[in-house]
């Protein structure tokens, strides 16, 4: 989130598009609430089925699965043409004025594609080149800008263009949502563009699991700086993360391509040696030119007094990859069904249940010699080999199960979707011989140790030298320290003063530094763990504070917990005032610059300079992440520098209005042993006329290994189910509790049929199309069992991340 | 001492059921491993209040001209001003506390059924493990968490809601805040809106606010105190006392036995 749980409370207009927060993120509906009951806020829903959180809404609208981008195109262009945007905070803030190069052009005059498209085989799908996706620069390097908006190669005019063609007839036909309503909820949310006003958007995986998920993405953040919401209080665009500490797992690199705090993980071609790396990943501008502090930090961190400026500091240590993309979770199982894999650690996870093309995923896992799993109960992953249907004699793969304790009963902190990070207590011990993670990682780490110092291979050093020094049992408190960032040696200012002796924490990630002289195991989290004030004067580290102060009353708290980076509550805040400096209203008032104090001051810690006065240079440029300082309306990804609708890679509709290009032509298209039962095969509408997606429901968590073996969470949901709409249902001859087969071009599930009025036959241009939706909780272990939903999803994901398209396939549905 | 009073806003209830998990943790009741419960169709799971599920959330579809609405209804004891399962039982174990809550003391009941039988709700259930004869034949409904709200603590189901859809407090207070949650809805475009439970059956100990009619919800539109109810308490049990001969306890034994099987039949 750009903003935090709390600070929805201040929004005027809600609009949740992909998420379906009531049952998901539940807690988030007190907050909503308060927006409501305090301000009279609205809430508009768009979800493709009317869910618990469609219940609340004033408005609710359905579009198919897979049409948020003309969903949102449709809103960008009502905003243009009706002239909604909030101009100041577009021209300013904004990179609208930045004229791009001359060789740029879009889809609308290259049917479908950007320019730069190099498709090498000829199947439709391939990379772009990305060389004339740029700003024109002046003769002395800077964007050149017109700041009249009129240039007919500025952002403004391409993307007024590129969204000329997403008109409301068009948008109506392909989302299946009638024109009215499209209007209404275009009309609402534009209120929110006024100085006054905030609107904010909340979206989860609804939005993201798609082949064009990062862009649906983008164009929340669009519209958000087309009205001026971002930095706002009750503004932002607000991932609603998936799991309670998914955020700190990704805070911490648990990504193909990253390592922890947000930094490249070193690449073999492009980093051979540590100033390679700096050099390629280290912008000139914008704050990310610190990254070598924060990179060699985190060397240090990890190799202590063994990473030295001789050996760059321990750089060579760390394993480079060939390509991030050939390790994300689909390839990483594609690889493991071609037997290139010999083991597999599943910590938390529960591929056999969670994993697209699920069966495809639990055929990979026999490939494996060995497996270990980490987990609460006897899950599917766990039991992959005992499944219904498998014979265990003929499986040759060893697994060995670590019981695992609950979240409750380890000591720790939990990072918030609002980047919160709150130290929680232990509250009861693990059963039996269960461990906590941490304290089975530092078995782990330190019997490899042992066994490298004692037989130190050709390699060994990486492990040897390893800075791991938590004890014998573990403790997470000096873990906390490493990622919080101290002193390796006493540091000084140019005046010889003394900043930090020797092992002191820092309160901030200022002070990390590329020379070795400090330690960071996650320089986001600079601070989190140093002693700070709970706001009624007790001290204690910052993330354990529970001070309920609330300066402003907007619902910041800043003595609660700490929010990285910097205990920063809204991130981007400069833009919550104006160019000049001041509040855009005196009742979203957040940071201003205090012209007595000569600094930026106010309710959050501001997101800027806290010296750089409005008329400095780059005092009216709030984005201090990007490298010109401004919000992108035009913003590079692997497939585009604008949304442009693409198809589902399985879909009903035959053609692409937009377009002929019907799939996004940027994403890798895998096709493993198409044609057999388990291959990556597409389903067509001939024989898969029904579009499907998979959800979750507020009882259940995730692929069922923390709820489906809970009686109490069981008897509420206690079998797979598919919803279905009346319509639907009398087509196919079913009754409302009937046993159905639900199939797809990779499989075939039995479940129970919820006939219901929540989901409604989808009116297109000249059809009618039904859309089924299931949870993918289920599996054959606990308690609440069923048939898997991810039986039916394809091994497809987004050009961009590689999330799978679980939200919308093809199927078709029979009375079982 | 002033009544209390739980105040239900069904218009912010999501029906995410932590108050139906909430009360079993609290109360230690038991889930899927007694109700085995099964999908029929619904979310609205286990289908009925049971010995072991003493607050549950209905789920309803209700589509009208204004549009397409899903209803949530957070059943369970009302706690009733003229609370007839308390006069009716013999043992004394259903009790009217000062404050208003009806708390059941388990060790006092004999399982006779009577409460079930006479509440306009058909709120409480009877444990019928181990059959007719030979069950433990307890009595069970809400008490509000006596134990929490005996030492000043809000019901469980009241402090788990996220949606912040329940409130605790003194009943003056709860129908002030209801009603004024009305007039808030009003505005809004409910025009139906209604705070339910004000008046009826002597003022209820659990205040809905709605956004439909009562009957929308599955709700009596005006509950009464049962008639019999008050023969019962002030005829049929002072006789019963004084009745020792042999035929009159006979018959008295062999209509209380009958009763009860029907009630048995009701609740399976």
């Amino acid at each position: 989130m750009t903003n935090t749980w709390m600070d929805l409370k201040n929004a005027d207009v809600i609009l949740i598009d992909g998420s379906n927060c009531a049952e998901n993120h539940p807690a988030s509906m007190t907050w909503i609430n308060k927006a409501k009951d305090e301000r009279g806020a609205k809430l508009i829903v768009v979800d493709p089925r009317f869910t618990r959180t469609a219940s609340q809404a004033d408005l609710y609208v359905a579009i198919r699965s897979g049409t948020d981008i003309p969903f949102f195109g449709g809103m960008i262009k009502y905003l243009i043409d009706n002239q909604l945007i909030h101009k100041e905070y577009v021209l300013h803030y904004t990179n609208a004025a930045n004229v791009i190069d001359p060789g740029f052009k879009g889809p609308a005059n290259l049917d479908g594609l950007f320019s730069g498209f190099v498709d090498d085989d000829g199947d439709g799908f391939g990379k772009y080149d990305q060389s004339t996706w740029k700003y024109q620069l002046d003769p002395q390097g800077n964007p050149v800008r017109d700041e009249t908006l009129k240039h007919p190669q500025c952002v403004y005019q391409i993307m007024k263009r590129h969204y000329a063609r997403y008109t409301l007839k068009t948008v109506s036909d392909i989302t299946g949502c009638p024109q009215d309503k499209l209007e209404a909820v275009y009309k609402l949310y534009a209120t929110t563009g006024a100085r006054n006003k905030s609107g904010t958007i909340l979206y989860a995986m609804g939005q993201t699991q798609h082949t064009v998920g990062s862009q649906n993405v983008r164009c929340m953040a669009m519209i958000q700086l087309l009205l001026g919401n971002v930095g706002m209080p009750g503004g932002g665009v607000n991932a609603l993360r998936g799991e309670s500490n998914v955020q700190g797992s990704t805070d911490q690199g648990i990504l193909a391509h990253l390592v922890p705090g947000y930094m490249a993980i070193p690449r073999a071609g492009d980093h051979p040696t540590l100033a390679a790396y700096n050099e390629k990943e280290t912008p000139k501008t914008s704050y990310w030119a610190n990254k070598p502090k924060f990179f060699v930090s985190l060397l240090k961190a990890w190799w202590g007094d063994h990473a030295t400026a001789e050996n760059q500091f321990a750089y060579d240590y760390l394993p480079k990859v060939e390509s991030p993309a050939k390790h994300y979770w689909m390839a990483m199982f594609q690889d493991m069904y071609a037997g290139k894999i010999q083991g597999l650690w599943a910590m938390g996870m529960n591929p056999a249940v969670s994993g697209p093309n699920s069966r495809l995923e639990r055929e990979a896992l026999k490939k494996l010699k060995w497996m270990v799993v980490q987990e609460l109960f006897d899950t599917e992953t766990c039991s992959f080999w005992r499944a219904p249907g498998v014979k265990p004699a003929d499986i040759k793969t060893e697994v060995f199960i670590l019981p695992a304790a609950d979240a409750m009963e380890k000591e720790g902190s939990i990072v918030t979707s609002g980047r919160l990070l709150q130290w929680r207590s232990k509250v009861a011990d693990p059963p039996g011989i269960a461990l906590p993670d941490h304290q089975i990682l530092n078995l782990i780490a330190l019997k490899l140790k042992a066994l490298y110092a004692a037989a130190p291979g050709p390699f060994a050093d990486p492990i040897v030298h390893l800075n791991w020094d938590y004890g014998k049992e573990l403790s997470v408190e000096k873990v906390a320290q490493e990622l919080n960032g101290y002193a390796t040696a006493v540091i000084k200012d140019p005046q010889g003063n003394i900043l930090a002796n020797k092992g002191d924490l820092f309160k901030t990630f200022a002070m990390l530094q590329a020379d070795g002289s400090t330690a960071c195991g996650c320089w986001i989290y600079g601070g989190y763990f140093a002693p700070a004030d709970d706001g009624a004067g007790k001290i204690m580290p910052a993330s354990k504070r529970r001070g309920q102060k609330d300066p402003g009353g907007l619902g910041m708290y800043p003595f609660w917990g700490f929010a990285w980076p910097a205990n920063r509550r809204i991130i981007y805040n400069r833009a919550s005032a104006d160019p000049n400096g001041k509040p855009w209203s005196e009742d979203k008032k957040l940071i201003w610059w205090d012209d007595a104090q000569k600094k930026w001051t106010g309710y959050d810690v501001p997101d800027f300079v806290p010296t750089r006065a409005p008329s400095d240079p780059g005092g009216k440029d709030p984005f201090i992440m990007r490298v010109d300082g401004r919000g992108g309306l035009f913003s590079a990804l692997n497939d585009g520098p604008l949304p442009e609708h693409y198809e589902p890679m399985e879909t009903p509709v035959a053609k692409n209005p937009f377009s002929s290009r019907l799939h996004n032509p940027a994403i890798q298209v895998w096709k493993t042993d198409q044609g057999k039962s388990i291959g990556d095969n597409i389903g067509k509408t001939d024989k898969f006329p029904i579009v499907a997606t998979t959800y979750r429901v507020c009882e259940h968590w995730q692929a069922g290994g923390m709820s489906r073996w809970l009686g109490w969470l069981t008897e509420c949901h206690p079998q797979m189910f598919v919803e279905m709409s009346k319509e639907l249902a009398a087509e196919k001859g079913i009754q409302n509790g009937d046993r159905v087969k639900v199939s797809s071009a990779r499989g075939e599930i039995t479940m129970a049929a919820v006939v219901t009025g929540r989901f409604k036959p989808f009116k297109m241009e000249n059809k009618t199309i039904h859309q089924i939706g299931m949870p993918w909780h289920f599996g054959w272990g606990g308690l609440a069992t069923g048939d898997v939903a991810n039986d039916l999803t394809p091994h497809v994901g987004d050009a961009n991340t590689t999330i799978p398209e679980y939200k919308a396939f093809l199927v078709d549905i029979k009375k079982a | 001492m002033a009544r209390k009073a739980m105040l239900i806003d069904e218009s912010k209830c999501t029906a995410c059921r932590g108050c139906q998990v909430a009360c079993k943790q609290w109360n230690e009741l038991t889930g899927w491993e007694y109700s085995k419960t099964v999908n029929t169709g619904s979310y609205e799971n286990p289908p009925n209040l049971t010995p072991q599920t003493w607050t549950r959330i209905r789920f309803n579809e209700y589509e009208s001209r204004q549009g397409f609405r899903w209803l949530f209804l957070k059943e369970g004891c009302m706690h009733c001003g003229e609370a007839a399962c308390v006069d009716v039982c013999p043992t004394k174990a259903l009790k009217k506390q000062a404050d208003g809550r009806v708390t059941v003391e388990l060790d006092l009941c004999n399982g006779c059924g009577y409460c079930s039988q006479f509440c306009p709700f058909g709120i409480p259930r009877l444990d019928t493990a181990g059959g007719v004869i030979m069950s433990k034949g307890k009595t069970s409904k809400c008490t509000f968490c006596q134990d929490r709200t005996d030492n000043g603590l809000t019901p469980s189901c009241v402090k788990t809601c996220p949606a912040q859809a329940l409130y605790w407090g003194d009943r003056g207070q709860m129908i002030a805040a209801g009603k004024k949650r009305v007039e808030t809805l009003k505005t809004r475009g409910f025009s139906a809106a209604n705070l339910y439970g004000e008046a009826a059956v002597g003022g209820l100990g659990r205040l809905y606010v709605l956004v439909e009619k009562p009957e929308t919800y599955g709700l009596p539109a005006d509950p009464q105190y049962p008639a019999m109810a008050m023969m019962w308490q002030n005829v049929v049990q002072p006789l019963g006392k004084i009745a020792i001969g042999g035929t009159v306890l006979g018959t008295f034994l062999a209509w209380l036995i009958i009763r009860r099987n029907i009630k048995m039949e009701e609740v399976e």
